[in-house]
Parts: structure tokens; sequence; C-alpha cells
């Protein structure tokens, strides 16, 4: 082989690959998105029941209640909406009324959001961003503790 | 007192770290021998000052003085010495000290050992490692001060967040950072080359010591941090491809790529081009890393309280460096020369294929986790990107990767044999297929890719061993000469063929746990039995306890298989004092062929507990294998040839070496 051949087959390798990784990309990319909304989202923009998507905001004071064995039921609000939320399983330590959540699953026909995830922070006073940004846009004032400045970090 | 000698070591720190960026730039200029010389005492003075300034803060944390800031938000003097010394770096100031104070270690290191390298690319890599120095230095003087005092003293501090109070974490951050900041020698290096417009195997040979040294740190902590989720976030998961995990894998997966890029450059003098860039690009996805987990402009799990204001100072200082170094390269690369020729089919082919492989990945999980942000930026909608996109996108570029791995260091330099490699690895993989096919009948059904991917794994350890005993010429010596040729083998030999091993016990670890584990959820009452994995689990009850600054409910359980007792597992739910924080301590019972674990849920209404019962199969084998890795690198460092400050070959050597 020439020097020209060479290079010609370690270049058209490595765009082979390439071109692969973008296909791989973007299939997955339509595959594997999962949306964010608030509450309020959930409320305004008629979301189709049975899409998977992740719902964030405050866990409602006085909303959580235990059921058969593992199942909890609580709901999840941004102080202007609120959606009830099914789920089976362990919820994170740091799961507790008039804190932020995420949560990710499927909303019912009833309206009912059945989560398989409630997602879990290690700080108490982290806020998901998320859940902070769409709460400020929605003009609900944060206490102190959401915006907690010096604090530990990894 | 001390906090102020702390505070004017850190002053004096970048007054030094300054001169030591300018001064032997312009000697290396100019020629001048002794503004040059300045770069080497510079840099061990600037580590001198920085270790006062560390055991300064730390000497304020171990005696909780909390009149420093730092220290009343983030300790507490009920907390046991261990974590009072970890919560130093425990947080976001004290950390960022750490940084610097490695990247100080890491100056020092090429000022005290460098002497063989020529004074004029000595002084240029110091001059560059100074300038990071300079820039974070100024970062944390004038954002995030360690040493801040607060007036009036409280009390008592806030403490540190319990899940941070743990053993593999309280070392996690140093080993992590050692690994990013140690490819900060590899960007040093590669701009120093570029300023100077010339580069040959010599400066290989100088930056694939210290490339693999922050390789090695990389994965151990890594590692640590996967195996600390694992038992401390009761979810039993132990990699969650999380935008912090992503944050330290990507400079993994670009740092693996130079360290074999290196060596095509050292060996056949080739890839000259392609190693500068990914010296510039690791490093940069270091710094990167440091802005997405300090910035906390990404949802993570793992993230802590952050600071946006001071993420965007991080931002720019990788701006600058990233577009510097990229700026620098555009413009000098031409002027390297090429060399080096060799056939597709060769052990340069096989090393160009695993650096394509290696940073492609790599760009697959950078899109995976700044999508979400460039997305939200450009159209405002939130959107999250999960292990779905990332199984999708990386497991199918892991797997040609894997397969070519025992390939590549039984192909010969320059052209080389692709029929005859086959035919010495025929042995390693037709076992490889055989122990899977075993291994799937036994364990049942589970996904069609897991049996591909375990023997895959099988064929990269059987591969490695494979290598070391065709180079001792295993059949075609003499039993005494082939224990002979074994013993003898150069030890980076061996570190390949470990690292490569750990690689496939790892994957091995991760197929098993990934394909194959049980879960279940259920509700118990004191009295009452549950089964997972062919365990039996009688709950007796829950004992409440006090530790040092936390009380504690532990549960207790007896485990039997098939009747006959098989240990008492103790899984836990804690309070701590400071701040008033639960965590959840697994109850793990470790066995070769898999972990059984078990962790504690809340209390039921109607007097039972909900538990978390998991059966993961091999998962020992994911941290097991990276402490391999970690072992094979060590060992190929202290191979001679490697060996940091080793004289060149004759070829190159100067004139007059002094004696040692």
């Amino acid at each position: 082989m020439t020097r020209k051949q060479k290079r010609g087959v370690l270049i058209g390798s490595g765009v082979l690959i390439l071109s692969i990784a973008s296909l791989l990309v973007m299939f997955a990319f339509r595959e594997s998105i999962v949306f964010f909304h608030t509450p309020s989202d959930v409320a305004d923009k008629k979301i189709e029941a049975g899409t998977r998507f992740r719902l964030g905001g405050l866990v409602a004071d006085g909303s959580v209640k235990r059921g058969q064995g593992t199942t909890v039921e609580f709901a999840v609000t941004d102080t202007l909406a609120k959606v009830n939320v099914q789920y089976t399983g362990i919820l994170p330590d740091l799961f507790r009324e008039g804190q932020g959540v995420v949560t990710e699953g499927k909303l019912g026909p009833d309206g009912l959001f059945v989560a398989d995830t409630v997602l879990a922070k290690h700080d108490e006073n982290y806020m998901p961003p998320e859940v902070a940004k769409s709460l400020e846009e929605k003009g609900v004032k944060l206490g102190p503790g959401a915006q907690h400045k010096s604090g530990a970090g990894y | 007192m001390v906090v102020e000698i702390g505070h004017f070591a850190l002053i004096l720190a970048l007054v030094v770290a300054t001169a030591q960026m300018i001064v032997p730039m312009w000697g290396a200029q100019v020629r001048d021998a002794r503004l040059m010389a300045v770069g080497d005492s510079a840099a061990v003075v600037q580590f001198a000052l920085l270790i006062i300034s560390f055991l300064a803060l730390m000497h304020a944390f171990v005696t909780s003085d909390f009149s420093v800031l730092n220290v009343a938000d983030n300790s507490h003097s009920e907390k046991p010495l261990i974590y009072r010394i970890a919560g130093v770096w425990g947080n976001h100031e004290g950390s960022m000290l750490l940084w610097v104070l490695i990247l100080g270690l890491f100056g020092a290191a090429v000022a005290l050992y460098g002497r063989h390298l020529p004074a004029t690319l000595r002084a240029n890599v110091l001059g560059v490692q100074a300038s990071i120095a300079v820039a974070f230095l100024l970062f944390m003087l004038f954002t995030s001060n360690p040493f801040e005092r607060v007036d009036p003293a409280p009390f008592e501090g806030r403490g540190l967040n319990p899940i941070l109070q743990d053993p593999a974490l309280a070392f996690h951050p140093p080993f992590l950072y050692a690994g990013y900041v140690g490819f900060s020698m590899a960007f040093s290096f590669a701009v120093a080359a570029l300023i100077e417009g010339r580069i040959d195997a010599a400066w290989a040979r100088w930056v694939r010591p210290w490339t693999l040294a922050a390789w090695m740190c990389l994965t151990l902590g890594i590692a640590m941090g996967s195996w600390w989720a694992y038992y401390e976030l009761g979810w039993g998961g132990w990699w969650f491809w999380d935008p912090v995990e992503n944050a330290s894998f990507m400079p993994w997966l670009a740092g693996t790529a130079l360290l074999h890029s290196a060596l095509v450059m050292e060996k056949r003098d080739a890839l000259k081009v392609w190693t500068i860039l990914l010296a510039i690009l690791t490093f940069s996805l270091s710094l990167m890393g440091t802005f997405l987990v300090r910035s906390g402009v990404l949802t993570s799990v793992h993230a802590f309280a952050v600071d946006p204001d001071r993420g965007i100072v991080i931002l720019t200082i990788m701006m600058f460096f990233t577009g510097g170094g990229l700026a620098l390269f555009a413009w000098r690369a031409g002027a390297l020369r090429q060399g080096g020729l060799f056939a597709p089919i060769s052990r340069e082919g096989s090393l160009v294929l695993n650096n394509v492989l290696l940073s492609v990945a790599c760009a697959t999980v950078l899109v995976g986790t700044l999508y979400p942000l460039a997305l939200e930026g450009i159209t405002g909608e939130k959107i999250s990107v999960g292990p779905p996109f990332f199984n999708m996108t990386f497991i199918p570029l892991m797997l040609p990767l894997l397969f070519a791995m025992p390939f590549g260091p039984l192909l010969a330099w320059k052209r080389g044999d692709a029929r005859a490699v086959a035919q010495r690895l025929a042995f390693a993989g037709g076992l490889a297929v055989l122990v899977t096919i075993g291994v799937a009948a036994l364990s049942g059904p589970g996904p069609w890719l897991a049996p591909l991917c375990a023997a895959l794994g099988l064929f990269v350890l059987f591969g490695a061993i494979t290598d070391l005993l065709s180079r001792a010429r295993l059949g075609d010596v003499g039993r005494a000469e082939f224990l002979r040729r074994i013993i003898s083998l150069p030890r980076s030999a061996y570190g390949t063929a470990l690292a490569h091993a750990g690689i496939g016990i790892m994957v091995m670890g991760i197929v098993g746990t990934s394909a194959y584990q049980t879960e279940k959820i259920v509700a118990l009452k004191p009295g009452e039995r549950a089964e997972v994995a062919g365990y039996d689990l009688l709950f007796k009850g829950i004992t409440p306890t006090k530790g040092p600054n936390y009380s504690e409910q532990i549960a207790e359980f007896e485990v039997t298989r098939n009747g006959s007792p098989v240990t008492t597992l103790l899984p836990s739910k804690r309070l701590y004092n400071a701040p008033p924080q639960p965590t959840t301590e697994a109850g793990i019972y470790p066995a070769w062929t898999g972990d059984l674990y078990v962790a504690l849920g809340d209390e039921q209404p109607s007097g039972g507990v909900a538990l978390r019962l998991y059966f993961h199969p091999f998962v020992r084998f994911i941290w097991i294998g990276a402490v391999i890795m970690f072992i094979g690198g060590m060992i190929s460092l202290t191979d001679r040839r490697l060996r940091v400050g080793a004289p060149q070959r004759a070829r190159s050597r100067p004139a007059a070496v002094p004696a040692e």
C-alpha cells in the first residue's frame, strides 16, 4: 500500500466509526429523551396520558399517604397547580413534605401520575435547578434554604 | 494566627506563581539560563507555600476553629477526627485548595525530577503550569477564600453532610483531583512543545509517566466514588450516568486514549499532532469536569449545594485554557513533522483504533451530558438524558474496542500479521466462549447481549494472559527457558497485561450485575421472612442505638441458605445530629458469586418496615477490576524505561550527563 492508501484507510475507518456513533446518538435521543414538566405545565399543556416525563416541584404539605405495602401517594405542587403521584417502592432519605422533588413516570388517564423513580438528592438544602427555576418563573418565592450559598461539594 | 499564616502563604503562593509564569518563559525566549532556573526554585517554593496553607486550613478544621467561616459552615466539633480532616476538602473552598496543592505538587516534581529535560522545555512547562496555578489562586482568593473569618464566631459548626462522612468518600476527592490535575502536566508539556515548535519521541517518554500516574489516580478515584454510591445511597446502583459522574469519566476516556497514543509517539515517532491535541483536550475535559461539578448547571443526583456565580469564573478559566491551547495548536501544529509509516494492521493501527473508539465514545458522553443544557438555552425546553441514552450509544462503541483489545499488544509494530495473532488468540477466544455458554446455561434467561459481553470480558482477560505467555514464547522454548523468560519480561508488559485483565474482570462484573440482578421490595414485621436469590432472611426486629454524632435504628436479619446459617445482616437508618439529616446504611453480605444487599425503607403504618432486597451477581468484580488496573499502572511506572528522570536514549543523550 502506498502512503496515501494507508492514510485513506485510517481516515476512512475514523469517519465510519464517527458516523455510526452519530447515528446511534440521534437514534438514542429520539428514543430516550425525557421532558421535564411542572404541575402547571401538566395543566396548561394538556400532556397526553401515557407519555413518559419528569414531574418536579415541591411535595405538598399534608399530602403524603402511605397505602398498602410500600405504595405511597403524595402531591407535587408548584403552588399554582397540583398533581397527585403514586409511587411503589422506597422513598429517598431526604423525601419530605415541603421539599423539592423530581419524579419520573407516566400520567394515567385519570390524571394520577404513576412514578417509577423518585429522585434522591444528597443535600437537605439542595433544590433541583429545574424546580428552582420553574418556581421562580411562576413567581414563587423560595425560602432561604433553597439558595444556600457555600456548602458541601463533590 | 495559624489561619492568617495560611491565608498569607496562599497570597505569597500567588505572587511566586506569577513570577514562575513570567520569568522562565521569558528566559526561554532570550535563552538566558539564569532566568530559566528561576522556574525550578519558584515551583518548589510555591509548593511549600501551598502545603503551609493547606496545613493551616487542616489545623483550623481539626481544632474546630469556628471563627473561620468555612469551618463553621462545614464542620462540627462532635465529628470524628478522620472526618474533620476529610472535611478540609469536603467543601468548595477547601477542595479548590486541594486542587491547587496537587497542581503545585506536579510543578515541583518537574522542577526536582526534570533535570534531564532540555532547559527551555522545562522552563516553558513550568511557566504554563504556573499560569494554571495563577488562574486558580486568583479564583480562590477573590471568590472562594477558605480562610475568611466570621464575626461573631458561632459556638458550633453546621456540620458536614452526613452521607459524606464515609471512609471511601474521604479519600475519593484526593485521588480524583490527582487524576484531573495530573493531566495538567500533559497539557503543560503539549503547550510548551507547541511554543517551541519542536517535538520528538523524548517528549512522549516524558509525558507518558505523568499521564499514567494521573490516569491511575483517576481510575481509583472514580472506582471509590462508584463503590461509595453503591453501599451508601441505598439503591444498590454503582453507576448512574449522572452528569457529575460523566464529568469524571470523560477525562478518563480521553486520558486512556492519550496514554495509548503517547505510546505510538514514543516508540514509533508517529501520531504527533494527534497526541498533542489529545493532551490539550484531556486537560480541558478535566477543567470542564471541575466546572460542571462546581457550577451546578446540570441536574445531578450527586449535586451538593453549589454556586452558579463561581461557576462562571471557572467557565472563564476553562475557556481561556482550552481556547488558548487549541488556538496555539491551530497556529503551530502545522510545523510539527509527521513521521513513522505503518500499515493499518499493526500495533500502531490497533492503537489508532483504540484512540478513535475512545474519543468517539467520549464525544457521545459529552453530547449526552451537555445536550440538555444546550436545548434549554436555545428552546427553553427542559429535558433529561438518562441511562438509556448512554447504554444505547456507549456500549455499541465499547464492544469492538473490547474485541480488538487482546489483538493490540500481540500485533507487531509497523506491519502485523492478523492471522498469526488470531491463531495465538484462538485458545483464549474458544475458552471464553465455552465458559460463557456454560454460565449462560446455568444462570437462566437474561438479555441476549449479556452473554456476548461476558464472553468479550473473558476474551480480554484470557487475551491478556495469552499476551504474557506468548511474549515468554510458551511452546517455542523449553520449560526452564520459558520460566526464565516470563520472570524477566519487562514490567511494562506486566503492567499492560494487568490493566487489560482488569478491564476484562470489570466487564464481567458489569454484565453480571446489570443483566442478572434480582430486586425485591417488601414490607416485613418482626418475625416475618423474605426470600431473595436463594437466601432466606428472617427479620428479628429493630434496636435503637447511639453513635458518636448520630442516633441509629439497627434492624437485624438472620440469613440462611437451604436451612444452614450464612450471616447476620444489620442494615440501619441513621439520623445525624448536625446537620439533622437521615442516611441509610445498607447491610451487605459479600461473596464471590455476588452481594446480598438489604436497605431499610420507611416504617409502615401497620407496624412493619419497608425493605429493598437485592442480589447483585459479581458486582465486586467491578471494583476489583479497577484496583487491578491501578496495580498494573503502578507496576508499569516502576519499569526502568518509564521511570521519571530516566536518562534519555544514547542517540539523543547530551555530551555530558551528570553521574547519579
